[in-house]
């Protein structure tokens, strides 16, 4: 079996839905020559040439604003954000108009857009260069928000993502760029909107999404060492959300953490546990308890270490949530 | 020394042609700017220098792992020192993350200045009020809407101050330098928009940024458009200077595009050799501004091999210093992540901090 790396995998996910849909474009800025500073878009200009994947002007109100035009000219607009703080300028229309048009048009236009946007921490980099955004798209309604965490899913999530025809935000964490697995990549597989177990245990369920799945599978892989076995199920997708995977998943173990890196107030993790404590809350043995990163800006890189929510404090979560 | 002229990077109209006091080979044409005598005369050469062996230096201690990564100014210090050097004390720059040059001349440590490149602190460890020097910004064009703001204060306390932004070509691009623009005009308001246009953003060209040039900008917002030789030092001065006289004087903001090139990558995670053409890069090398003014300084007598000579000395000590000073900064202690969140921590914050501080096992003080 080849071993791909999710850069990789995502820039075969671009290759083959450029070449399946001749309607599909591909820019942002730097995706042409340099193929995006991720190299996510490498060689994609070359192959598919300078009207289909192409570099914008240094302008993210742009970028989302004409993939409006474009979608309703009838284009597939893939646009890249380079970095998840400068999405921050291209809000407007992402909320005003790309989120909204299809319901305003009372269906008639509908904006099969995507918007990939590299995000959060744990790559040591300058400020603004490692937010974690989701919220912000999660809270407004009529966009998708997609999060993949290995190299197969990120394929198969992106390539469903471009065909949909809702528009999707698809948020890369960027720290797992260069991670790697083996397989076929291939499309078709789990549908957006469905989550994944992706370890199976009866202690406790660890709910998380992105990079954080890969730390919650190395906290299970530890507290295994000490006969407790967690359950890990990775969203994949935070709007539309797969309750019932997570409802059944933590009415087995009847207790669960959240997990993710954005500030805990009003983070993703709040939906989650709200909704739990909803539908599950008679199956419940503990109250659920977050994981995330605390309530200030991203730390400068040399103590970002301690802002990521690491294998100690999962553990330590878990912990508590085992002594009800 | 002949040097060939690179193509213009936008078709020129007689308009377009930069101002220039310095030929390519270092002659003066025309007269000094106002108020530049030996000793400044001296001087604007020895902050080019100690620019260009700082900048060195911090690619070095990139390279080295000392910083997470740095945005390099090579080329662009006649851009920078000359504009700063126009300010005075009372005025505020503000400043986008390749600004170095600009740092030093307003008085910022360059260790302070560079522990935001080594991740110790998001602001670096100065502080604006005192240096008239904004913090560093990296959302693309942002700060030009600071620059407004700052002059339009400044204004209404009948200050005779300015406030001038530091962007570059891509800038002109964002939503945030148009309306910048627009909104000084608007309110008469004491700024000048200093571009330096050095050709690229990251790898993307200027002719895929803009099709007009960027000094005729300007016109569209009823302000006065200036295109200078962002290699030539005088001419720099000089332009500033008058942008700061109209600025304060008459409330008339001036966009300044300085023409310069980017010698050196984007930053230093980038590969610049993907889509800068070798060609360009040399023909651009050849007018680098250090020799340029080196050769007129020689020629008029201003300076000697002993000048030169002790501004390598001191350049030398600057790198010495930098280095020593970044490789004994140790991170911030951890505390300081939740400090200045709000003036006063609420609650929430607190209950976080000790959490990391004393309860959670990955704790650390
Ligand atoms: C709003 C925003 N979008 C994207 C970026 C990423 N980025 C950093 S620098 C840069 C290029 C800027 O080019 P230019 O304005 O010409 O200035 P230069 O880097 O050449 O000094 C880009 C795209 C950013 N920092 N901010």
């Amino acid at each position: 079996m080849p071993e791909t790396t999710m850069a990789a995998a995502l820039n075969t996910a671009l290759a083959d839905s450029l070449e399946r849909d001749d309607r599909v474009l591909v820019f942002g800025e730097d995706v042409g020559k340099l193929g995006g500073v991720f190299r996510i878009t490498q060689g994609l200009q070359q192959r598919f040439g300078e009207t289909r994947v192409f570099d914008t002007p240094l302008a993210e109100s742009g970028i989302a604003g004409i993939s409006v035009g474009l979608a309703l000219a009838g284009w597939r607009p893939v646009a890249e954000m380079q970095f998840d703080a400068f999405s921050y300028p291209a809000l407007n229309q992402t909320i005003s108009h790309i989120a909204r048009y299809r319901y305003r048009s009372r269906g008639r236009a509908p904006m099969p857009v995507v918007i990939r946007i590299p995000e959060a921490g744990g790559i040591g980099a300058a400020e603004n260069h490692s937010d974690s955004p989701e919220t912000y798209y999660a809270h407004t309604v009529g966009l998708k928000v997609v999060v993949p965490s290995t190299p197969m899913d990120a394929y198969d999530l992106l390539v469903q993502s471009i065909a949909d025809p809702d528009p999707v935000v698809f948020l890369e964490p960027k720290s797992r760029y260069w991670s790697k697995e083996s397989g076929e990549l291939k499309s078709g597989g789990l549908p957006i909107g469905r989550a994944r177990v992706v370890r199976e245990g009866g202690h406790c369920t660890l709910i998380a999404w992105g990079a954080m799945v890969s730390r919650c599978l190395e906290a299970a892989d530890l507290a295994a060492e000490d006969g407790v076995e967690l359950e890990v199920v990775d969203l994949r997708t935070l709007v539309p959300l797969d309750l019932e995977t997570l409802a059944v998943a933590v009415r087995t173990t009847g207790r669960a953490v959240v997990v993710h890196e954005a500030p805990m107030t009003l983070g993703f993790g709040a939906e989650v546990v709200a909704r739990l404590v909803e539908d599950c809350f008679v199956n419940l043995e503990a109250p659920v308890l977050r994981v995330t990163g605390y309530d200030t800006p991203y730390p400068p890189a040399t103590i970002e270490e301690h802002y990521v929510p690491s294998v100690e404090r999962i553990l330590s979560a878990v912990g508590r949530v085992l002594s009800y | 020394m002949k040097v060939e002229e690179p193509q213009p990077l936008v078709d020129q109209e007689p308009a377009d042609v930069p101002f220039r006091l310095l030929t390519p080979d270092g002659t003066l044409q025309g007269d000094l700017p106002p108020g530049l005598d030996r000793d400044r005369l001296r001087d604007l050469y020895r902050l080019m220098a100690l620019v260009r062996r700082a900048d060195l230096e911090a690619t070095a201690l990139q390279r080295q792992g000392e910083l997470a990564v740095w945005a390099p100014l090579s080329g662009q210090e006649a851009a920078q020192v000359g504009s700063a050097f126009a300010l005075q004390p009372q005025d505020m720059a503000f400043p986008s993350y390749r600004e170095m040059g600009a740092a030093v001349v307003r008085g910022v440590d360059i260790v302070d200045y560079l522990h935001f490149y080594r991740g110790t602190w998001h602001g670096g460890m100065y502080d604006p009020a005192e240096h008239g020097f904004g913090m560093i910004s990296v959302p693309v064009a942002s700060q030009c809407l600071h620059a407004v703001g700052w002059a339009m204060g400044a204004a209404m306390d009948g200050k005779d101050a300015c406030a001038l932004a530091y962007f570059g070509d891509g800038a002109t691009s964002e939503g945030d330098f148009h309306e910048a623009c627009n909104f000084s005009a608007v309110f008469k308001a004491p700024a000048i928009f200093f571009c330096q246009n050095n050709g690229w953003a990251i790898s993307v060209p200027l002719s895929k940024q803009t099709a007009a040039p960027i000094h005729r900008k300007a016109a569209g917002y009823g302000l006065p458009g200036v295109r200078v030789d962002g290699n030539d030092i005088l001419a720099v001065v000089q332009v500033t200077q008058e942008a700061r006289q109209r600025a304060v004087d008459a409330g008339i903001p001036t966009l300044i595009e300085a023409v310069t090139y980017r010698l050196g990558p984007h930053s230093t995670a980038d590969d610049a050799s993907i889509y800068q053409p070798r060609e360009e890069v040399e023909r651009w090398q050849a007018l680098e501004p250090l020799s340029r003014y080196r050769t007129f300084l020689e020629s008029q007598g201003i300076a000697d091999a002993a000048f030169f000579g002790s501004v390598d000395e001191e350049a030398a000590a600057i790198a010495a210093k930098i280095r020593a000073g970044i490789a004994a900064a140790p991170p911030r202690p951890v505390h300081e992540m939740f400090q200045w969140v709000y003036e006063q921590t609420p609650q929430h914050l607190a209950r976080q901090r000790d959490e990391v501080l004393h309860g959670g096992q990955d704790a650390d003080a």
